[in-house]
């Protein structure tokens, strides 16, 4: 890129939150323009979450992260089908497993009810092990949430972008923001040349500090926190229908264990903090503790092969709550501090930062929808192993076809490296972990990624 | 829809020796689906020498022996590249493949899907999650069938028989592998595997290591594990996990067909019959991994079984008698006897967990029946008959192994 690429509106980050806000931003008009500095966008803080779709039933009161989950979900429902995103209607249970935990259930019932989620309800032992007879017995009694589901954390995002991209914005990868200057339009220094822009929006995730510091020095630091899970082998998915929530504690919504939109079943995460930004190391001592906590809770676990082990850095501040201000002297808007809650609260700060736009800065339009469905990976629905066309499958464990392989090679956003491939396909994401297809994949992929 | 006499699973040694005993028995209509696009299952990619000298007289390469065994059944019907989704009761299938999806019947279906090794992540392995971290199946892939090298300065974790074909697998792409890191406190191959290892191919070897930590963000930078006491670092640009295979069960678990949490694989009798009397199962599905030259054996005598059953010979699966393991044994297969008897004599095979020496022994409700005195390594095959016995009103059967004091 050279000085002269001018932009009216440059997203620092290509995580969920800052797809989300991309797509909000295309539609309306605007022709953003996505720096993303890794290889494929969703490759720092939202390559690895829990994939649920949260009601909010348990975020706290009159919080702007509240209200943004609450705006994602429905906006979430509203579009999902256009966009092809699959929706596991499975509901969740918070579980109590001792008398100090029981004891909280009518607190959280009622912070439910004071946020609305007003399906919510408390369940006694007897009814819980109706809801789910594979549960431990030593569970006490829950609080059912109907309206928690588990989606595709990596499609959702993807669509978004893709709807971006067909209403006119641009996305740079491999494109880290260096540093800037302001003289009343951004002068940003990225890995591809200058860019300037009208306005910047830092949604940066993991880094949303160091960057915020290119405008102001930083109001609030990044501290990762590190989240690790397992992920069971398909086998494992008959033993439970809803998510599994732990009592929460002041820290963390604790071990979850769920299905997942693919078919296997995910225990996790666990919550450490470290300075660390990039690296997110799996620790054999803690994903020992999570297979045997799964185990304790859901014996049926006991024996099934873990398929997969992965670590995530949830971009956590010192405050409680996400941090989106705009800055109009300066044409800037920081989106900060979105920790675990962004798979939901995207599209409501995409659109609360819409609003931002509106206030501050000019007049939005909205153009009539472009829909680019997105091809499904969810087990619930048909895939094209199953359709009625002749298919050469390639990765055998996740059923994934040449045909999907080459579609994500190419098309409105390539994959970038070998991980935007797996989340685009699935492709050597099952129990072999590529015992059988990788050598292949990689031979069908040729030079279009590189490892 | 057509009623095959035999469907086979599988087109691996097992699957495609099965497939040659039944048509030398006189069984035409048998189908062999495999979901990969050329027959031969593993030793497609083994590229290396030390098969087919029991089978075919005369030692050959991996490839060359999967060739032979696919060309010894080119008049059969050879479904390459179809994919099998789902087993039901009484020998139906779904399948996916060239012709879009079908339902296949069979009178009996042979599962021999083979193994694979255990991944990375299910071994719980710490550290980061670069690129670079494989398999050997996978490295043979790379290696022999598109003739590519996937790293420069690989590391080779375990020291089972597998581990050796990596270095050979290595050497055929021109190269060596930094180290072989073994967590036992001796190499799980025979001996001198290890002098092999060390003189033959110049990799040194590394017993008794622990703590494995995997470094590099994109692609892998090192090792780092502790070692008598001393965290050490290995630079390196790969890491390959060798060994601890695994029966390729997928579809068994979704299936109506009973496992064994021992070997992994599908509960069978003493003729490879599944707890579904339509199915039977050989090879290396059984267990995890032994030679190609034992799956040959076992698909050919499962072949025998499944041929007896088609013409109404084979006794009905009625009463069946538990085989347990116990003591020092991780599994014991056939996990049950079936059918009246007299048995023939009943061929058992076991692996222990820990190297033993001490008495193995096989009793009938508690009562001794068989017993040998016996010193074993842990991944290493047991197999011995036990004489034909009675065992009018037995419900278990426990095969043990208890050191001695």
């Amino acid at each position: 890129m050279t000085e002269t690429n001018h932009t009216q509106v440059v997203i620092i980050g290509g995580g969920v939150v800052g797809c989300a806000i991309f797509r909000r931003l295309a539609m309306a008009g605007l022709k953003p323009v996505l720096l993303e500095a890794g290889r494929d966008i969703l490759s720092g803080a939202s390559k690895a979450n829990s994939a649920l779709l949260h009601t909010g039933f348990d975020a706290p009161h009159g919080s702007l992260e509240l209200a943004c989950m609450q705006q994602g979900y429905r906006e979430y429902l509203g579009i999902r089908e256009k966009l092809n995103l699959p929706l596991v209607k499975s509901g969740a249970v918070v579980v109590a497993w001792n008398e100090e935990e029981l004891a909280k259930l009518d607190g959280i019932l009622a912070k439910a009810h004071d946020n609305n989620v007003t399906d919510t309800a408390r369940v006694d032992r007897d009814a819980l092990r109706r809801l789910e007879p594979l549960l431990s017995p030593k569970a006490l009694g829950a609080v059912h949430v109907p309206g928690e589901h588990i989606i595709d954390p990596w499609s959702a995002p993807l669509a978004y972008v893709h709807q971006g991209i067909a209403h006119g914005g641009i996305v740079l990868r491999d494109c880290k923001v260096e540093s800037g200057r302001f003289d009343g339009i951004w002068h940003l220094h990225t890995a591809q040349g200058v860019v300037t822009a009208d306005l910047v929006i830092n949604a940066a995730g993991n880094q949303g500090d160091i960057i915020e510091a290119i405008n102001r020095p930083a109001p609030f630091k990044i501290t990762p926190r590190k989240g690790q899970f397992v992920v069971f082998d398909k086998s494992a998915a008959r033993l439970l229908k809803a998510i599994i929530l732990p009592v929460p504690t002041e820290r963390t919504k604790g071990i979850v264990i769920c299905r997942t939109a693919f078919g296997n079943v995910l225990v996790g995460p666990t919550a450490e903090d470290q300075e660390d930004r990039i690296h997110a190391e799996v620790e054999q001592a803690a994903l020992r503790n999570l297979v045997a906590r799964g185990a304790e809770m859901l014996p049926g676990l006991a024996g099934i092969d873990v398929t997969a082990i992965y670590a995530g850095l949830r971009p956590a501040t010192q405050f409680k709550d996400y941090q989106v201000t705009a800055q109009p002297d300066r044409r800037w808007i920081t989106v900060a501090g979105i920790r675990s809650t962004g798979l939901t609260g995207a599209l409501g700060i995409a659109q609360h930062v819409a609003g931002l736009y509106a206030t501050s800065f000019g007049k939005l339009t909205e153009a009539e929808p472009i829909w680019t469905p997105m091809p499904n990976l969810c087990e619930e629905n048909a895939r094209p192993y199953q359709g009625p066309l002749p298919t050469e499958i390639v990765c055998h464990c996740e059923l994934v076809t040449r045909a999907e392989i080459e579609d994500a090679l190419g098309g409105i956003l390539p994959a970038g490296d070998v991980g935007g491939l797996k989340r685009r396909t699935r492709a050597m994401m099952g129990r072999c972990q590529g015992f059988y297809c990788s050598a292949q994949v990689m031979a069908i992929a040729g030079d279009t990624i590189t490892p | 829809m057509k009623t095959h006499d035999v469907i086979i699973l599988g087109a691996g040694p097992a699957g495609l020796s099965a497939a040659a005993e039944l048509k030398r028995l006189g069984v035409s209509d048998v189908v062999i689906i495999d979901r990969e696009t050329t027959g031969g299952g593993i030793p497609r990619h083994c590229g290396h020498t030390g098969y087919g000298l029991l089978q075919f007289g005369r030692l050959m390469t991996g490839p060359d022996f999967a060739k032979r065994l696919v060309d010894r059944v080119s008049d059969l019907d050879l479904r390459l590249g179809h994919t099998a989704l789902k087993l039901e009761p009484n020998g139906r299938l779904q399948i996916s493949g060239r012709h879009g999806p079908e339902t296949l019947q069979a009178q009996k279906v042979l599962l021999a899907m083979g193994a694979r090794e255990t991944p990375r992540s299910a071994r719980l392995i710490s550290g980061t999650r670069p690129w670079g971290v494989m398999t050997t199946g996978t490295l043979q892939q790379y290696a022999y069938l598109h003739g590519k090298a996937p790293f420069q300065r690989p590391l080779i974790i375990g020291s089972e028989l597998v581990a050796f074909s990596a270095l050979l697998t290595l050497g055929h792409v021109g190269l060596k592998a930094v180290a072989m890191i073994e967590e036992r406190p001796r190499i799980t191959a025979a001996r001198p595997g290890d002098w092999v290892a060390r003189i033959g191919f110049g990799v040194p070897v590394l017993t008794g290591c622990s703590d494995l930590h995997i470094l590099g963000q994109d692609r892998v930078e090192g090792l780092s594990f502790q070692r008598r006491g001393v965290t050490r670092t290995l630079e390196c640009d790969g890491i390959i996990f060798t060994g601890q295979f695994r029966p390729e069960t997928a579809l068994l678990t979704q299936s109506h067909l009973e496992l064994d949490p021992g070997t992994h694989g599908p509960v069978i009798d003493q003729l490879y019959r599944c707890t579904d009397a339509s199915y039977f199962a050989g090879g290396n599905l059984l267990r995890g991994i032994e030679t190609a030259g034992q799956c040959y054996r076992e698909g050919k005598s499962a072949a025998h079984a499944i041929h007896a059953a088609l013409s109404d010979k084979l006794a009905p699966p009625t009463s069946p008698i538990r085989i347990e393991a116990a003591g020092a044994l991780s599994y014991v297969y056939p996990q049950r006897l079936t059918g009246r008897g007299p048995y023939d004599p009943l061929l058992f095979k076991a692996r222990a967990s820990v190297a033993t020496t001490g008495r193995l022994r096989v009793l009938a409700d508690g009562r001794e029946i068989w017993s040998r005195p016996i010193n074993v390594l842990p991944e290493r095959r047991i197999a011995w008959r036990v004489p034909a016995v009675d065992l009018t009103g037995v419900h278990h059967l426990t095969v043990d192994l208890q050191p001695r004091k």
